[in-house]
């Protein structure tokens, strides 16, 4: 049951749907602090209060936030520092520190960016950075020298928490945690990662002066509500230009979430995995087909997106060159060597079949052992879906796979 | 830059041996000979004089009276010596005591009895003076110069008492046997003048009083003179520049240089030739000198202002001062320079021509002494071997100063040593705690030759070392804790500083009584310390370390440095060595240069040392391949002079037999600790002293935290952590209504919370082709039996699975995908994904843990 309302006004509605195009791509692509948040509420508090007690109370903690990819880790932290800097006492009392353990990948080059980060290098002019054994000190000095009541607090946020880990002798997270558990500077050391077992991870000195307080992200919702952040992630804000225009939008979007096709492709994207990024991506494949002459979103986009989504890569190209396994099978009697040979280069240059040893000068090509790196399930898919297949390798495929 | 003489200095004795020892197989001297090798020039102390003695830092030499000189059967040279203290070398708070000011050259007789009298002849650096004085006499202004020092007081490292006669009139005497030493030229000079204005002094060897303004205009000018010659003796140890010829020739010339310094090196030599006629200026002279020595800094033409002194009364020296600091701080640098050398030519032109006639002084008061004392000591070798070091110094300046401009007056991008000598030494020292009140009085004192100098400091490119960075202050006040719980959760973290250890009171008394014998025996020894994590090793060390220093301080036991060195804070062991030099010292060097100046200061017989107690922690990070590190910081406790106590601590137990080479493990000797776990009781302690009245917990609760934390690790950390979350959720709970007390309810939540295993409730939120994923890993492992598969192997079982619940199956693609996702949250550990169908997986949770989460729906 699409919904094809074709309008013929001109330029207004092209206007709309740009509009449109333009707040949801930007919903769908920055995964930051302007989408909303779904099913962490609770996270939410404890780190709102975490902070809040770090910026106001001073007190030194430290945090991991755990959760799969694309649960929200960074949407989350994000959410709550944006509400905290809305208070003006936060606001003036933070110093940010952002670390990536795939951007510093040693303890010396994090040690800079730290001192970067809070601008300490100012305080001795234009000094050039010493040796990575100066540095610690300086930096640990300058940590040293405040104290809970009167030093700004600073906040630490190690994205990609357990890169960190493999530094040697976790030198920066001992730092960093001991100074949570002294009396120093008061700091908030924030861990995100994916990692389910990062504290077995961690020294044992390490862990013990972690707090161990640990958020999970954990994608827990049901079916239900999926399909209501699917509503909510497609309708239009309420601040939208034209109102008659979002009215309508938003109605066919409540029409869409119980459309039964619309629901399968749903269902089956939520089977497959919970994570609110793949359900952006296969939005945001549907949103791009609305154009002036297709305004509004229908089923069959959906559907469309879904199948152009989870379409399985091997699978096609096993499409493509199904035509080489072909000539292959007939070699026996019809190919001249050379010919064989050169399919059968072309098959390991895609990787569909690979040499279970390390090709070595010795060994004759001809003799190689290889295997097979396709399932039959996917060769008969191909096969298939490959219209005008000779009949003796379907009879092949049918009599050597099917004992398989 | 350092190009001081490396010259060796060679100690012999002086004469035959008076007596000798045959059972001891010792034999006592009456003199000792000190010989520089490079400027072959002697120096003979002999017993009763005063000497200056290396110190720990170059440029505090220790004072001192030669009592005895013997060699021992190893043929080490030795000296008795009687021990003076600097106000310095007293510890603040009993400063006070003496109710007065002290200036610099007043050093109290010691007898403090924890140093050792007995010294290495080679620390020994010059002989110097001492006068004693009675209490309530006024220092003589005269002495108003680093070279003489006086003594009223005795110091016993409780209070202050005044010299007995008994030592009162052996100090006199000694310091008349100085000027009569039969090797100084000078003997011939008749002794104890007294000068009219200063009775009880002694006064100086010449009857007028005129030629002393002149050498003490000189000297009083250099406030570093003693520490310069120490400076310079530590620079030949350090130096690793060599003496040139033509330093000598510099001198003679004595072109333009950096003249303040020269001058105050200069007057050294003057000094120290002084020392030996036991001077002491009357009253008079010393208004007058002080305007000379401004004249000096100057660099005024030198005749002019000495006849000016003449002429001038004596009393308005304040009015005087004050303006010649003025003037001095606008005079022009260079115009120092040319006069200076000026200057000199002058002098040596006189020491020439006045040769012998050191009763002439109606000349320039400029030339008469020092012609006078040219002459006197023509013969002896003294005044050569001054010079050479003169030279030496002088030399050096000369090329530093060669670099720097002249203009921007000595505050150049490299402040070298040069400067340390007098101006930027003091700043190095103010952040030190031992020599602080010195270095500041020093500069409070001497002020004017040095003020222009230090005025351009600050915005020298050299202070990032000595900057003291900080992170900015926050621009609003910290609130203070509103409620019950916050004041609770406050005092529950980690950081609060509890008024006491409980439960650690045992641990405690070990290490304070070890420490505390070590001191006072004044030896040396190791303890090693070991525990597992949050067992209060480092807070209970700490303790120790402040109840010893508070004892210290009320004088119950000898004052002591104390170190801390973290291994996890260090980004190389040998950092180590650094670190530790740059607290007791202050000096910032390469880690190989440290450890042969650590190695240099604990195993030479340094006189007066205090003792340090070296903490330190993580001691495993400091393993290195040779052990090196270890060897040596085990290795110079058991040195007889050290007097370096070591608390080493670390998590295990073993370390000693697991990670140490013998030769460590055996230095580090048996003293052993091991902190127990907390058990449940002492956690509970704890928690309740932490709490101390604030009642914010049931009782229940902290039973049931501190039960549960000893089960698993019996670590404090935790628990504190534990108690502080479970405030957290009784607040956030206790918004809707509740009673604010942290109760049972609030704690298990909190437990739960950091110690429920994170996998099961992973699985649990796992979508469903991932729970299928598992499931059909957990048929193929049953299948198979082993607990590994191939993606392919697992894909079928998927498949086949799907079927069975009737929805569509995933394809290959997707099975990846979900696996490697799996893996990304280690629920699986994943090969790497080259392998494609061929990947074998694992699982990294226990098999009934996914079958527990998985079956629960």
């Amino acid at each position: 049951m699409s919904k094809r309302k074709v309008k013929e006004s001109g330029g207004a509605n092209g206007e709309c749907i740009s509009q449109v195009q333009k707040v949801l791509r930007e919903r769908f692509c920055h995964h930051y602090a302007t989408g909303k948040l779904f099913g962490i509420e609770h996270q939410y508090r404890h780190l709102l209060d975490l902070l809040k007690r770090t910026t106001v109370h001073g007190e030194s903690n430290s945090a991991l936030i755990i959760g799969s990819r694309g649960s929200g880790k960074t949407a989350l932290l994000n959410h709550v520092l944006k509400e905290l800097k809305e208070m003006k006492q936060v606001r003036e009392n933070l110093l940010e520190v952002r670390l990536n353990g795939l951007l510093q990948t040693n303890d010396k080059v994090a040690l800079k960016e730290i001192t970067r980060q809070l601008n300490l290098e100012n305080v001795v002019g234009d000094k050039v950075f010493g040796s990575f054994a100066e540095n610690l000190a300086f930096l640990l000095e300058a940590l040293r020298k405040g104290n809970r009541t009167s030093s700004c607090p600073v906040l630490f946020i190690l994205d990609e928490f357990d890169l960190f880990v493999h530094h040697k002798n976790q030198t920066l997270l001992y730092n960093l945690f001991d100074i949570s558990q002294s009396a120093q500077t008061p700091v908030t050391v924030i861990g995100l990662t994916c990692r389910q077992d990062i504290l077995e991870l961690l020294e044992k000195r390490v862990k013990s002066r972690f707090s161990h307080r640990q958020i999970y992200l954990m994608n827990s919702f049901d079916f239900k509500q999926y399909i209501r952040i699917f509503k909510e992630q497609l309708a239009l804000p309420a601040e939208f230009p034209d109102e008659s225009f979002a009215q309508k939008w938003n109605n066919n979007v409540q029409h869409l979430s119980e459309d039964k096709t619309v629901q399968d492709v749903l269902q089956n994207l939520f089977h497959y995995t919970k994570d609110l990024r793949s359900l952006h991506l296969l939005l945001m494949l549907a949103v791009s087909n609305v154009t002036v002459h297709h305004p509004l979103i229908t089923a069959s986009d959906l559907h469309e997106a879904s199948k152009q989504y989870r379409v399985d890569s091997r699978a096609n190209i096993v499409h493509e060159f199904q035509k080489f396994v072909q000539r292959k099978a007939h070699c026996m009697y019809n190919f001249e060597k050379p010919v064989v040979m050169k399919a059968f280069e072309h098959l390991i240059q895609l990787e569909l079949v690979r040499p279970i040893e390390r090709p070595n000068i010795r060994a004759q090509r001809e003799y190689l052992l290889m295997k097979l790196l396709l399932d039959n399930t996917q060769i008969m898919d191909a096969l298939q879906a490959y219209p005008n297949c000779p009949v003796d390798v379907k009879q092949w495929a049918a009599s050597s796979l099917s004992w398989l | 830059m350092n190009t001081r003489q490396q010259s060796k200095v060679i100690y012999s004795w002086y004469g035959k041996p008076m007596s000798s020892d045959r059972k001891l197989r010792t034999s006592k001297y009456r003199g000792i000979l000190i010989t520089s090798e490079s400027s072959r020039t002697e120096n003979c102390i002999q017993l009763g004089e005063f000497i200056l003695v290396e110190g720990e830092n170059a440029d505090e030499p220790f004072v001192a009276q030669l009592l005895d000189l013997y060699e021992d059967g190893a043929q080490e040279k030795h000296a008795v010596v009687q021990w003076f203290s600097h106000i310095t070398e007293v510890p603040p708070n009993k400063r006070k005591l003496l109710k007065r000011e002290v200036s610099p050259q007043e050093v109290f007789f010691d007898q403090v009895p924890g140093f050792d009298t007995d010294i290495a002849v080679e620390t020994i650096i010059k002989s110097t003076m001492v006068i004693p004085l009675h209490l309530n006499e006024e220092p003589p202004i005269s002495l108003n110069k680093e070279k003489i020092f006086y003594v009223k007081q005795s110091w016993d490292g409780k209070c202050f008492k005044t010299l007995s006669p008994d030592i009162f009139s052996k100090l006199k005497e000694a310091n008349k046997k100085g000027g009569g030493i039969p090797n100084s030229s000078n003997s011939f000079i008749p002794l104890d003048i007294i000068s009219p204005l200063k009775k009880e002094t002694e006064s100086v060897v010449q009857s007028a009083t005129k030629p002393k303004p002149v050498e003490l205009q000189i000297e009083s000018k250099h406030s570093a003179s003693k520490s310069s010659l120490a400076k310079e003796r530590h620079s030949q140890r350090v130096a690793n520049g060599i003496k040139t010829p033509t330093a000598r020739k510099k001198l003679q010339l004595n072109s333009p240089t950096r003249s303040p310094k020269d001058r105050f090196l200069g007057c050294e030599v003057l000094d120290l030739l002084d020392d030996d006629f036991g001077a002491i200026a009357p009253l008079k002279p010393s208004a007058t000198k002080r305007k000379v020595k401004f004249t000096g800094i100057l660099s005024s033409p030198p005749k002019k202002p000495h006849t000016n002194d003449k002429e001038k009364s004596i009393f308005d020296t304040e009015e005087r001062w004050q303006r010649f600091t003025e003037s001095l701080q606008l005079s022009p640098y260079k115009v120092k320079d040319s006069s200076e050398k000026a200057k000199n030519l002058h002098v040596k032109n006189d020491t020439v021509s006045l040769n012998g006639h050191w009763e002439l002084r109606s000349r320039s008061h400029v030339e008469t002494p020092r012609s006078r004392r040219s002459c006197a000591q023509q013969t002896s070798s003294r005044i050569a071997e001054q010079i050479s070091i003169l030279n030496a110094l002088e030399f050096n300046k000369e090329e530093e100063s060669s670099s720097s401009s002249h203009s921007s007056c000595s505050s150049s991008s490299e402040e070298e040593e040069n400067d340390e000598i007098c101006t930027p030494k003091k700043k190095t020292k103010l952040s030190r705690p031992v020599s602080t009140p010195k270095s500041s009085r020093k500069s409070s004192v001497h002020t004017p030759a040095r003020t222009p100098k230090k005025t351009p400091l600050p915005g020298t490119p050299k202070t990032p070392r000595n900057a003291t960075p900080e992170i900015p202050r926050r621009k609003h006040a910290t609130q203070k804790p509103a409620s019950v719980l916050e004041e609770a959760r406050l005092r529950l973290h980690v950081s609060a500083v509890p008024e006491s250890l409980p439960c650690r009171e045992e641990e405690f008394q070990d290490i304070y009584n070890f420490v505390e014998s070590k001191l006072i025996d004044g030896t040396g020894g190791c303890m090693y310390i070991s525990g597992v994590p949050g067992t209060g090793k480092t807070a209970t060390v700490r303790e120790v370390i402040r109840c010893l220093q508070q004892a210290a301080e009320n004088d119950e036991l000898p004052a002591f440095h104390f170190l801390e060195v973290n291994g996890m804070k260090l980004t190389d062991p040998h950092q180590a060595y650094v670190q530790i030099l740059e607290l007791l010292t202050g000096q910032k060097v390469t880690a190989t240069h440290a450890a042969v100046l650590l190695a240099k200061l604990f195993n030479t017989p340094g006189p007066k040392r205090k003792t340090t107690v070296l903490v330190v922690d993580e001691l495993d990070l400091l393993w290195t391949r040779k052990q090196n590190v270890m060897y040596n910081l085990f290795d110079w406790p058991t040195q007889k002079h050290s007097k370096l106590i070591i608390l080493a601590i670390a998590n295990t137990m073993d370390l000693p037999e697991r990670i140490m080479m013998n030769r460590v493990a055996s230095r580090l000797g048996l003293t052993r600790m091991s902190f127990q776990p907390y058990t449940y009781k002492q956690l509970q302690q704890i928690i309740s002293s932490r709490l101390n009245n604030v009642k914010a917990f049931e009782e229940d609760a902290i039973q049931l935290v501190s039960r549960k934390v000893a089960a698993l690790s019996g670590d404090a950390r935790r628990c504190l952590d534990i108690c502080r979350r479970a405030t957290e959720i009784c607040e956030f709970d206790s918004q809707k209504g509740a009673p604010e007390i942290v109760r049972m309810a609030h704690v298990t939540e909190a437990i739960d919370e950091m110690f429920s295993s994170p996998y099961v409730n992973a699985i649990r939120n796992a979508s469903l082709h991932e729970k299928n994923f598992l499931r059909a890993i957990l048929a193929e492992f049953r299948r198979a039996g082993v607990e590994e598969a191939t993606v392919q192997q697992v894909y079928h079982h998927q498949v086949a699975l799907c079927r069975m619940e009737g929805i569509p199956g995933p394809t290959v693609s997707e099975v990846m995908a979900i696996c490697s996702r799996l893996g990304a949250h280690r629920l699986l550990l994943v090969e790497a994904s080259a392998k494609y169908l061929e990947l074998r997986v694992r699982l990294n949770v226990s098999q009934d843990d996914v079958m527990y989460a998985l079956k629960d729906e």
